[in-house]
């Protein structure tokens, strides 16, 4: 089992390795010029020239790529064109309202979408499972800035009941702070609890028909037993897989709530530096995301030893 | 009714917020809390001339001269000159009492220095370099500026109040090249910055500074005193509008610097609040022609395109609300002391006949004209799509190619034809103060390959601009001013397609706010 | 054999049946189909020009002249909304096709030669990793805004899980004693590929399809919507509803109609996604074979 956790960290190097390769390249390929932006109205070519030289553009690609990895390997993410300030303190600034979203909305979609699933599950094909299964697509198909924008004209705008946009930090109250999360973590969960809600119905739907839980209905257990100490459990594999898988599409959602809602986040932070072209922003955010992704991910697969006894390496 | 559930909704939202938050107002320190146009994103006002960079500069440097106004320059820093017989050799002396936020006092070495930065950068300053033959400190505080030939604009330029203004800096700042940003901010003005809480994308925070002297004049503009009635600014970005309006609304923040015109009427209900135009001149649009490719390689087909124009049409889908907007039919800012409609009469009204005739004359050949859409910055796109559609109707093959401000800064750069990643079209607008005269106003040139983008190609052009700078009678350069205007719209440099003022709003317990075309935060108090 | 022939429904009783068990599809195809019709027709459906400008009627509210209000331009927001809609089905189904082409040509050859299946798949990895609406946004903003690079970029995120499944049906086919029979009989690889391994692709592929079709049309109007998307002179669903941001609390129909639309849109091509995967997703059908 030990070689298979040191196997399983290896194997996300080449992957960390291919993403850094990919995010360079997009960036570098593309036609935009931040020496132009930085230089302005009155500046001439030689001038957007002299300062192309002095942000390192001007060197082969190859060369600014293994500068840039090595700068990576020391832990700096490079230096803002625009700010001047090192990209890791501009992320740092800014994590604390990302985090909080993220986990806001994936507390609230557990808690919504795992009992939900498994209630349809249970209810398999009567009006209970089907209005579930409605709404769950219908949360896939609602643009989160859609549902965004209508949640804040009816609980904002008409109803008056939680702040249009912003953040408050944690530090200055809880209250405060969650009144300001709800709305974003809300829409934001829409699309994830309808994920979670169809997994965790076709896992439970899954185990129920197994042989063992069939004899333990026999044997006479309750039913609540059975779906709570039977099925759920071992439901959970699926489950959390696909809750590995969904965060990018948390991560990819997350950049459009916090645009929505005005949250001063890492979302918001990628965004303008992309529009900006501010490429060590980019590179380092994109890279950011990209190894929470994989790093989750690998969580994920070594939890499976401990979740599911079936399972060894 | 849209308008009166939307309050409703808003001040339930602040009697809550009120409620919850326990407003504190134990300190007795005085804090300025304003939303600013844009995100600071650096913050050295040489280096870029993005104008939150350098109302950032307003904040924590101060300048030799300034503009008050009737953007007339006035002495700041400076507390007397001479001028030789000759008008070719300026003698500065600086005022006492001026200290870096370092403690060292100011000298005329460390003007110098910055002057001569600036110089490398700023368009007017390369101008006035060019004719420089000697700067260089006399003693402590004084330094001389000896001229090559006559140049009429040389307190118009380093008293110039929009990017690039020539701020001073210590001499040690003032010496990093000037294309690397100063690694420091220390400069003399009324306001510290505190780079500590700078979170870029959020906030930026200025300290009063407490040793800084005052003029004794009162302030006009950028002129007179720089007095200051509070502890400390902060700069909170908020991109949204309508996080912003509530904002200030609740009473988060004082002081709102670019509300949107269409949002403007929800503020002036709303109870505490004053909406204002401090910026007399107003800004005004710039629609530039590519004169090295086709079509507008052509005069006729320029002209076209000012046949075409309406800025009625233009304002009302840029701007929309009518207090805010006006047409100007003169190449200089209307208000301002050259403003002449000369030349203007026959593109007052469009003449679409007129229009077509000359694009037939020009002999278009259906070439794709290429218009650049800045879609991040709402007026200009707005803009753009009105000329789409005026392009069309005169018979051009029109295409907007969208992209955002960065892109189409370094796009315009290209000489190449279109289809080589040229272009035809774009956008823009200067401030009042940056086309107060035929120098400032870059857009004037017509000095082919040197030209701003666009390139206009006219001698005559360049000459007349050269002897308007060489001019020091007032009268003469009135006339010469009209002259420029006459053969600019002959030559069709570019296009103006409106004024129009942003309002800004604050709570009405902020008084002695500047009008300005920047926006200056001494003078102000918060009672 | 023959209890698969018959197995496989005759259309006009398959549709029914399929209808009376998920009425939820057929309503989701109506919708659809009437959402298709009106952008095929948009020109002849009480439209007009949906980007002349017209300032002096900016802002109006909805009337009798103006179905769904006007925009800050004076544009009609219902002509716009309906031309919308043919961009919002171009995107879906163009990325969808393409999506599916290019990860069945990279999932085949990946599922067939050892070699490349190591590289594509790290490839596939680390495309996967990197958020897709990040990395569209990075490659519309860096590329430049043209209906055709929305299409890519939209695209390419898509293609891994594309690949992954077209390689675990390569890699479960070839264990089949016919097709390893085929392989020991001499049969070129690019045949047995065409004759045995595309076909059981295609049943997962074509469900697949419509979930890469609601996805892009959603990514199409995040990507709008942020500013990196279709140019915004082109009526897109995304694009209305960015520009109508600044004037949500004044004319709020500028966002909610393009936003119904879309989630009407996307909703009924979820429906029958979720109706095509009942009915041809292979364990399903492996249960009523048994």
């Amino acid at each position: 089992m030990f070689a298979y956790i040191i196997k399983r960290i290896l194997a996300t190097i080449p992957v960390m390795l291919v993403v850094a390769l990919f995010v360079f390249l997009l960036l570098r390929l593309s036609p935009g010029d931040p020496a132009a932006v930085i230089a302005g109205d009155y500046a001439s070519p030689d001038d957007i020239e002299r300062i192309r030289t002095q942000l390192g553009l001007s060197d082969p690609i190859y060369i600014q790529f293994f500068r840039w990895c090595g700068q990576l390997l020391q832990g700096d993410l490079g230096i803002s064109i625009f700010s001047n300030l090192p990209v890791s303190q501009l992320i740092a600034q800014r994590l604390e309202p990302t985090v909080a979203l993220a986990s806001v909305t994936l507390i609230l979609t557990i808690l919504i979408a795992v009992p939900l699933g498994t209630l349809a599950a249970w209810k398999a094909n009567t009006w209970i499972d089907r209005s579930i299964m409605i709404f769950a697509v219908l949360g896939f198909s609602m643009p989160v800035f859609v549902f965004g924008y209508i949640l804040i004209y009816g609980f904002s705008i008409q109803l008056g009941w939680l702040p249009v946009q912003g953040y408050t930090p944690l530090a200055e109250g809880v209250w405060p702070w969650l009144r300001n999360l709800i709305l974003p973590s809300i829409a934001l969960s829409a699309i994830y609890i309808a994920l979670i809600t169809r997994i965790t119905r076709a896992s439970v739907l899954e185990i129920l028909d197994e042989d063992y839980i069939r004899t333990a209905r026999a044997k006479g257990s309750t039913e609540r037993k059975v779906l709570m100490v039977h099925a759920l459990r071992n439901a959970a594999v699926p489950i959390v897989t696909v809750i590995g898988l969904g965060i990018a599409l948390l991560i990819g959602g997350v950049v459009v709530t916090e645009s929505v809602f005005n949250i001063p986040g890492v979302g918001r932070l990628v965004v303008d530096a992309i529009l900006k072209r501010d490429y060590p922003i980019i590179q380092g955010l994109i890279l950011a995301f990209s190894g929470v992704y994989i790093l989750i991910n690998l969580l994920i697969d070594l939890s499976y030893t401990l979740l599911d006894p079936r399972i060894r390496y | 009714m849209q308008t009166r559930t939307f309050v409703r909704g808003v001040l339930s939202a602040a009697i809550l917020s009120a409620g919850l938050a326990g407003f504190s107002t134990a300190s007795a320190e005085t804090v300025l809390k304003v939303i600013p146009h844009a995100d600071l994103k650096n913050i050295d006002p040489i280096w870029t001339t993005a104008y939150i960079t350098r109302n950032h500069g307003y904040m924590v440097y101060d300048t030799l001269f300034a503009m008050d106004e009737k953007l007339q320059p006035q002495p700041q820093m400076v507390d007397t000159w001479t001028v030789s017989d000759d008008k070719l050799t300026y003698t500065f002396t600086l005022r006492d009492g001026l200290k870096w936020h370092d403690g060292t006092p100011v000298t005329a070495e460390d003007c110098v220095a910055s002057l001569n930065r600036w110089g490398k950068r700023d368009g007017m300053g390369q101008k006035l370099m060019g004719v420089v033959d000697r700067l260089e400190p006399v003693d402590d505080k004084t330094f001389t500026l000896v001229l090559k030939e006559t140049y009429g604009l040389v307190l118009e330029s380093i008293g110039k109040i929009s990017s690039n203004v020539p701020f001073m800096m210590p001499k040690r700042l003032a010496d990093t090249d000037p294309f690397e940003q100063v690694p420091e901010t220390i400069g003399s003005g009324p306001y510290i910055f505190v780079k500590d809480e700078w979170v870029p994308g959020s906030k930026t925070v200025y300290l009063k500074n407490a040793d800084y002297v005052p003029r004794d004049e009162p302030s006009s503009a950028a002129a007179g005193g720089k007095r200051v009635f509070v502890d400390k600014v902060e700069w909170l970005y908020l991109p949204d509008s309508q996080t912003a309006i509530n904002a200030l609304i609740n009473g988060e923040v004082d002081y709102y610097e670019t509300p949107p015109p269409d949002l403007v009427p929800m503020l002036k209900s709303s109870p505490g609040i004053v909406v204002e135009v401090l910026d007399p001149l107003g800004s005004q649009g710039m629609l530039r022609l590519n004169h090295l490719q086709p079509p507008f390689d052509k005069p006729e087909a320029r002209q076209a395109v000012l046949y075409a124009m309406d800025q009625l049409t233009y304002m009302q889908a840029a701007v929309g609300n009518p207090d805010f907007y006006t047409t100007c039919y003169s190449l200089y800012a209307c208000g301002s002391p050259l403003e002449t409609d000369a030349g203007y009469e026959p593109f007052k009204q469009r003449n679409l006949e007129k229009a077509r005739e000359l694009v037939k004359q020009a002999g278009y050949e259906g070439h794709k004209v290429i218009i650049m859409q800045p879609t991040d910055i709402p007026i200009t796109n707005a803009a753009s799509l009105v000329t789409a559609q005026n392009l069309r109707e005169i018979g051009f093959d029109a295409e907007l190619q969208a992209m955002d401000w960065s892109t189409l800064t370094s796009r315009r750069a290209k000489k190449d034809p279109v289809d080589q990643g040229g272009w035809n079209v774009f956008h823009t607008w200067w401030i009042g103060g940056d086309i107060a005269n035929p120098v400032s106003h870059i857009g004037l040139s017509g000095g082919g390959d040197n030209a701003w983008f666009g390139w206009p190609n006219d001698p005559k052009l360049e000459e007349m601009r050269d002897a308007f700078a060489r001019e020091i009678d007032p009268e003469k350069q009135k006339a010469l001013a009209t002259e420029i205007q006459l053969r600019a719209l002959q030559v069709v440099t570019h296009g103006n397609f409106g004024t129009w003022f942003n309002p800004v709003a604050y709570r009405d317990n902020v008084k002695g706010l500047i009008k300005s075309p920047v926006q200056f935060f001494w003078n102000v108090e918060k009672q | 054999m023959s209890a698969v022939a018959e197995s496989i429904p005759r259309p006009r009783s398959g549709l029914s049946k399929l209808i009376s068990r998920h009425p939820t599809m057929l309503i989701g195809g109506l919708v659809l189909a009437l959402i298709a019709l009106l952008a095929l027709f948009a020109p002849w459906v009480w439209t007009t020009d949906p980007i002349a400008l017209n300032p002096v009627n900016r802002l109006k509210p909805i009337s009798d002249q103006f179905w769904f209000g006007t925009d800050m331009y004076g544009r009609d927001v219902y002509t716009r909304t309906v031309y919308g809609a043919r961009i919002s089905l171009i995107v879906g189904i163009s990325a969808a096709v393409l999506s599916i082409f290019l990860g069945l040509v990279i999932g085949l050859m990946a599922g067939y030669y050892r070699i490349l299946d190591a590289i594509l798949m790290r490839v596939m990895d680390g495309l996967m990793a990197i958020p897709g609406i990040l990395l569209a946004i990075a490659m519309v903003s860096l590329a430049g805004a043209s209906l055709s690079i929305v299409v890519l970029a939209i695209t390419i995120p898509e293609i891994p899980r594309v690949v992954r499944l077209v390689r675990s049906v390569v890699l479960s086919v070839r264990e089949e004693p016919y097709v390893e029979a085929a392989i020991a009989a001499g049969t070129p690889i690019y045949k047995v590929l065409i004759r045995h391994v595309l076909p059981n692709t295609i049943p997962p592929l074509i469900v697949q399809a419509t979930y890469v079709c609601a996805s892009a049309m959603l990514t199409e109007a995040i990507l709008s919507f942020l500013g990196a998307g279709t140019p915004p002179e082109i009526p897109s669903w995304g694009n209305m509803m960015s520009e109508g941001r600044v004037y949500f609390t004044l004319a709020p129909w500028i966002i909610f109609f393009p936003g119904i639309f879309l989630a009407l849109t996307v909703l009924g091509v979820n429906v029958l996604g979720d109706g095509l995967r009942d009915t041809l997703d292979p364990r399903i059908a492996k249960r009523m074979n048994a």
